[in-house]
């Protein structure tokens, strides 16, 4: 069951792929659909597995994916002292 | 793409950028808007009145950020960023002044600069965006670009030094130098997060990847492809000889905290100095504002 | 409004020109100055030093006047009223940063204590030959306000001037001081407070979501906002729109350069300043300024003593350039008498308003020295012949 959810806004994306590489539970694909510009977008090709960390917006360098915790988990989500992903994002960076 | 989900909820780093500007000039892979939502973050995390942070930029890629931050903001003249900021944070000290300009505006025609205000340690929080190469004008040697790499003005190759600007920075007396990559998002945001607690001259240099004019020409892939080599070569070590840091074209990238020291800024010496030599003559203010 | 009395050491004083122009700056309300050594101007900053922590402000010496022109638009933008001092080879490198005051609409002054050039040339000696590069010397299309003191006592009434057109145009304004006015020591007199008038800052009265940092008002000077208040202004060097937001097309170009030069042309009226004396009749008029027109005073009255009809015009400021007087006063006479300490700089200025109606006859030298009496006296009474 997911925690999260991701938001894009598709004309924004430039296909970087960078939301799609770092995700840290591989929720995010390039869709073969173009925007506007021509780009590849992505899409959440296993939102079951978004936990809403916001890594794909913290990586977006055009301001056109963010990942949010979904409301209702809110509070489950912020009693978690440091979250598996977190962890792993760390781990990931040394 | 029904799998795309409604825009229900507002990307928090919407609220810290002009998004009538948007979207932006930087090419598809750059690492530059990457660190600009460290920095939002960095904002929402640190509960700072943004009313009260000025961001002044140079010229070039990195110098476009003043921009697109909805803060008051400044795009100076090409390499002039930190004497711009000098004078603003001098006469209105109650603004947190960030200094957000790419390596060859900072270290090279702003090199001079760059050390007196580390020097006389001034209040200024410096993010240096580091692409090695001068991007804006089509992929330039700059101070930072490696040893054997080609661009456009060294089309057989680069062979003279490269700037540390970790150590260079540290030597002129700042307070606070780390570098981070813009794969490292998480870590960038906290640094600039301790940047904004920190008084005194604070630098933090980010690698980003700059695919259309230094890794293009390099068959060096894509911002992609450098992401990933800055998550394989980078290593975390905090307090690290800055002298041991320098950078090569394809070697082990140093990043982390290296100097979080204390030393007075300008401003309190400036006052320190005065009320001692002058006494009761001396008038103090709380900024040089004009009715 | 009237001065900060804080700032204004009213009295009767013995000061040199450079000292008097920094008392002219703090009566204005400056607050900051951030400057570079450079011979022979430093002595205003020297004093500026000394005398604003007592008055409540901040002087930085910078690493260099690529830095000093900067940094005191940054106090600007900050909230102060600011200046920076330098000589020639300091001024050739504030030329960028002049551009950018222009660009960017920043109220600021700039004193030039002229001496010769090119280059090092004659760092303790006077010339007044920076006075084509003022007008012309940062890159693009654009227009300057220049002031030219001839005595301490101007450079202090003067550098006032500067500021408070600075202020109610939006723009950089110089003071071209020489090295003679700068070091030569009068009586100045520093009126009350109340008996100066000092012109506010343009701060805006709207809201940050009804300003447009970069709309003009109808003298089409925008107004300013104050910066850590909320107005998330962006302020570039780029052409830029109302918003102040870059916007590099031809009509944005056209529309704002067009601007930044008519809020000076269409206001040249109420800028320019000159001194004209016994025009009325006269067979010659003599053009100087600054130091120039104290030794050219000798010439026209050994002229007058020959029985020669002539005519003072001093240009107080050189630009703009009072051209309509020039080219009434060129219709009228027999010849005009240039005098001024360099090559031939200003004359070019006056031969264009003339017109051809008056011949124009150029006195100067490369700088060094002021001008012997005698060598104005010869121009006048050849001409007059």
């Amino acid at each position: 069951m997911a925690k999260g959810s991701v938001q894009i806004v598709a004309e924004r994306c430039k296909a970087c792929g960078f939301c799609v590489e770092f995700c840290p539970t591989h929720v995010l694909a390039l869709s073969s659909a173009f925007n506007a510009k021509g780009y590849h977008t992505p899409y959440m090709v296993h939102p079951d597995k978004c936990s809403g960390c916001d890594l794909c917006g913290m990586y977006c360098p055009d301001f056109a994916i963010f990942g949010h915790k979904d409301a209702a988990k809110e509070t489950v989500a912020a009693a978690a002292p440091v979250s598996a992903v977190e962890a792993k994002e760390e781990q990931d960076a040394r | 793409m029904s799998e795309l989900t409604e825009l229900t909820v507002q990307n928090p780093v919407e609220e810290f950028l002009r998004m009538d500007r948007i979207p932006h000039i930087w090419c598809p892979g750059c690492g530059i808007g990457t660190s600009v939502n460290s920095f939002a973050h960095a904002l929402i995390d640190a509960k700072i009145d943004t009313r009260n942070v000025a961001i002044v930029s140079g010229i070039g890629c990195t110098g476009r950020v003043a921009g697109y931050v909805k803060q008051d903001s400044f795009h100076t003249t090409h390499g002039r960023a930190i004497p711009f900021a000098t004078g603003l944070k001098l006469a209105n000290p109650k603004l947190n002044v960030v200094v957000y300009s790419g390596d060859g505006d900072l270290f090279a025609i702003g090199g001079n600069h760059l050390i007196h205000a580390a020097r006389r340690n001034v209040d200024l929080k410096v993010i240096c965006i580091n692409n090695l190469i001068y991007a804006m004008t089509g992929g330039q040697t700059g101070p930072t670009t490696p040893n054997d790499v080609i661009t456009s003005t060294n089309p057989y190759g680069t062979f003279d030094a490269s700037f540390n600007l970790p150590y260079l920075v540290e030597a002129a007396g700042a307070v606070y130098v780390a570098r981070w990559t813009a794969f490292h998002v998480r870590q960038l945001a906290r640094s600039i997060q301790e940047m904004f607690a920190k008084k005194g001259f604070s630098f933090i240099e980010v690698l980003s990847p700059c695919p259309t004019l230094y890794q293009r020409r390099n068959k060096m892939g894509d911002g992609l492809d450098t992401m990933k080599f800055y998550k394989e070569v980078s290593k975390i070590r905090n307090g690290a000889a800055t002298k041991d840091v320098a950078l090569t074209k394809s070697g082990e990238i140093t990043v982390g905290k290296f100097v979080d020291r204390e030393r007075s800024d300008y401003r309190d010496l400036l006052h320190d100095r005065l009320l001692d030599s002058l006494g009761d003559d001396y008038v103090e203010t709380e900024a040089c504002t004009c009715q | 409004m009237h001065a900060d009395p804080a700032g204004v050491m009213t009295g009767t004083h013995f000061l040199d020109g450079d000292h008097a122009c920094c008392e002219g700056a703090l009566a204005a309300g400056a607050r900051f100055s951030s400057g570079y050594p450079i011979t022979p101007s430093t002595e205003v900053v020297e004093r500026f030093a000394a005398r604003v922590p007592t008055v409540g402000g901040t002087f930085i010496q910078m690493e260099d006047e690529l830095a000093a022109s900067i940094a005191l638009q940054g106090a600007v933008w900050g909230g102060a009223k600011a200046f920076t001092v330098t000589s020639g080879p300091g001024f050739s490198l504030m030329m960028e940063h002049i551009g950018l005051a222009v660009m960017t609409e920043t109220p600021c002054v700039f004193v030039d204590v002229q001496r010769g050039g090119p280059s090092t040339g004659l760092p303790t000696l006077p010339a007044q030959a920076d006075m084509m590069q003022v007008r012309w010397g940062s890159h693009g299309d654009y227009e300057v306000i220049a002031v030219c003191p001839n005595s301490p006592q101007e450079c202090f009434d003067l550098t006032i001037t500067a500021f408070n057109y600075a202020e109610q145009y939006r723009c950089p304004v110089f003071v071209m001081m020489d090295e003679v006015v700068g070091h030569m020591t009068e009586k100045v007199v520093i009126p009350p407070p109340e008996q100066i008038e000092v012109t506010p800052r343009r701060y805006t009265t709207l809201p940050p979501d009804e300003f447009l940092a970069f709309k003009p008002g109808d003298d089409l000077v925008p107004d300013m906002p104050r910066t850590g208040e909320g107005y998330n202004v962006h302020v570039t060097g780029l052409t830029h729109d109302e918003r102040g937001y870059p916007d590099m097309t031809p009509a944005t170009q056209d529309k704002l350069v067009r601007r930044l030069q008519d809020k000076i042309k269409k206001n040249v009226d109420k800028i320019t300043l000159y001194e004209a004396e016994q025009i009325e009749g006269a067979e010659v008029v003599v053009v100087s300024y600054g130091i120039t027109s104290r030794v050219a005073q000798r010439a026209i009255e050994l002229a007058r003593n020959k029985g020669v009809k002539v005519g003072k015009f001093r240009l107080i400021t050189a630009w703009p350039f009072p051209e309509k007087q020039i080219a009434e006063i060129a219709a009228k006479v027999k010849a005009l008498v240039v005098v001024e300490l360099n090559l031939g700089q200003m004359v070019r200025e006056v031969e264009r308003a003339a017109a051809g109606k008056a011949p124009v006859r150029f006195v100067g030298h490369a700088g060094g020295s002021v001008h012997r009496p005698e060598d104005i006296l010869q121009a006048i009474m050849e001409v007059a012949r």
